[in-house]
């Protein structure tokens, strides 16, 4: 079973709590959390592919009495597939990457992305030493996700299957500066 | 394997630990080798082993929106392993700031260096980023100084270059 990606993302953040710092992959994962409503606390990336995972790492070790959960979608996580292998070295405690995993490239014409096609996104994290993974294909392992996520001991992966449909694009604000600058200012810097 | 006798990654680290720097993110490199000893030594450093420097380069955005300040060792190669992330670093004018040590432009055996160790200084430029050669040993704590401030006053990108001629000759056969 798949799961609709606006019901998952809102479950996941249903309460999210003070101190989850949220980083939202570009593409559908930003317009998803953006469609949950807008967060001081939500870095959402309008570029940098590739770079979700290790943004988060960067902003868990620098704040490890928050939650930083990085929120993203299959193909954003493939174009920085060797983050896994540099996150499952450090593995902080405070960290949760979340794969929304549709099989597909939604924001270029819904082609196929390379887990359609065998390649496994928690085999990949779980040989890269990150052994907290989750397979999420049905709404009991999501609400159980949204409870793990509420109370991170040890770097958490999980992998979210979501049907590949395109919902109405929520566009959060987009001026970069402005991102960082509120994010800095709800932590006090 | 490589043992740097020079005391200039002791500098650097000096002035890294004066800018108190947090995370130092690198891949292995001989060049930074004393360096990376250095910063995997220290307790309050967090040395982040990456598989390719772009990661490093999200990761200091991931440190600076968590209020920490971060470095990233590279040799000059993987700079162009980092060209589109920087657009991460300027779109939002994140500090970062970048150590090289460079390849393929002194004493070089490798001609497969020079390719990209010949357009560090132009890469840098078209990346708005601001560049602090030094030549000698004794440049070394000015240039990175004066980068700790341009990256982390001003929220741009600022690289030492750390001349190849500093580094010294890669010994190829014993």
């Amino acid at each position: 079973m798949r799961l609709e990606r606006r019901a998952a993302m809102a479950t996941l953040l249903a309460d999210r709590g003070d101190d989850l710092l949220l980083v939202p992959g570009l593409g559908s994962t930003a317009w998803d959390a953006a469609a949950v409503g807008d967060n001081d606390r939500n870095f959402y990336l309008w570029g940098a592919m590739g770079g979700a995972a290790m943004i988060g790492l960067g902003l868990a070790l620098a704040q490890p009495k928050k939650r930083v959960a990085v929120i993203t979608g299959d193909g954003e996580m493939l174009m920085g597939i060797g983050s896994l292998a540099t996150i499952g070295i450090q593995k902080p405690a405070n960290f949760a990457i979340v794969v929304f995993d549709n099989g597909v490239y939604g924001e270029t014409g819904m082609q196929p992305s390379h887990t359609q096609n065998g390649v496994d996104l928690l085999t990949i994290a779980r040989a890269c030493g990150i052994t907290n993974c989750l397979d999420v294909r049905d709404e009991a392992a999501l609400r159980d996700l949204a409870a793990r996520l509420k109370r991170l001991r040890e770097t958490l992966f999980a992998r979210v299957l979501i049907e590949a449909a395109e919902p109405p694009r929520v566009l959060p604000e987009r001026d970069g500066v402005a991102l960082k600058r509120r994010f800095r200012a709800s932590l006090g810097l | 394997m490589i043992v740097q006798t020079a005391d200039w990654p002791d500098k650097l680290f000096a002035t890294l630990k004066r800018a108190n720097i947090r995370q130092v993110g690198y891949v292995p490199d001989a060049g930074h080798s004393r360096l990376i000893e250095r910063c995997c030594a220290d307790a309050e450093i967090r040395d982040v082993v990456l598989t390719t420097e772009e990661e490093g380069v999200a990761m200091a955005a991931g440190a600076w929106l968590g209020g920490e300040r971060a470095a990233l060792l590279m040799q000059s190669s993987g700079l162009g392993n980092c060209v589109n992330m920087l657009s991460l670093m300027r779109a939002c004018r994140f500090p970062l700031l970048m150590l090289i040590t460079m390849r393929g432009e002194w004493e070089e055996f490798n001609p497969w260096q020079v390719p990209m160790g010949s357009i560090v200084e132009p890469v840098l430029g078209l990346c708005e980023a601001d560049a602090y050669r030094a030549r000698t040993p004794g440049d070394v704590e000015n240039a990175t100084e004066r980068a700790v401030q341009r990256a982390f006053g001003d929220e741009r990108i600022a690289a030492v270059i750390l001349s190849q001629e500093l580094i010294g000759k890669k010994v190829w056969t014993k």
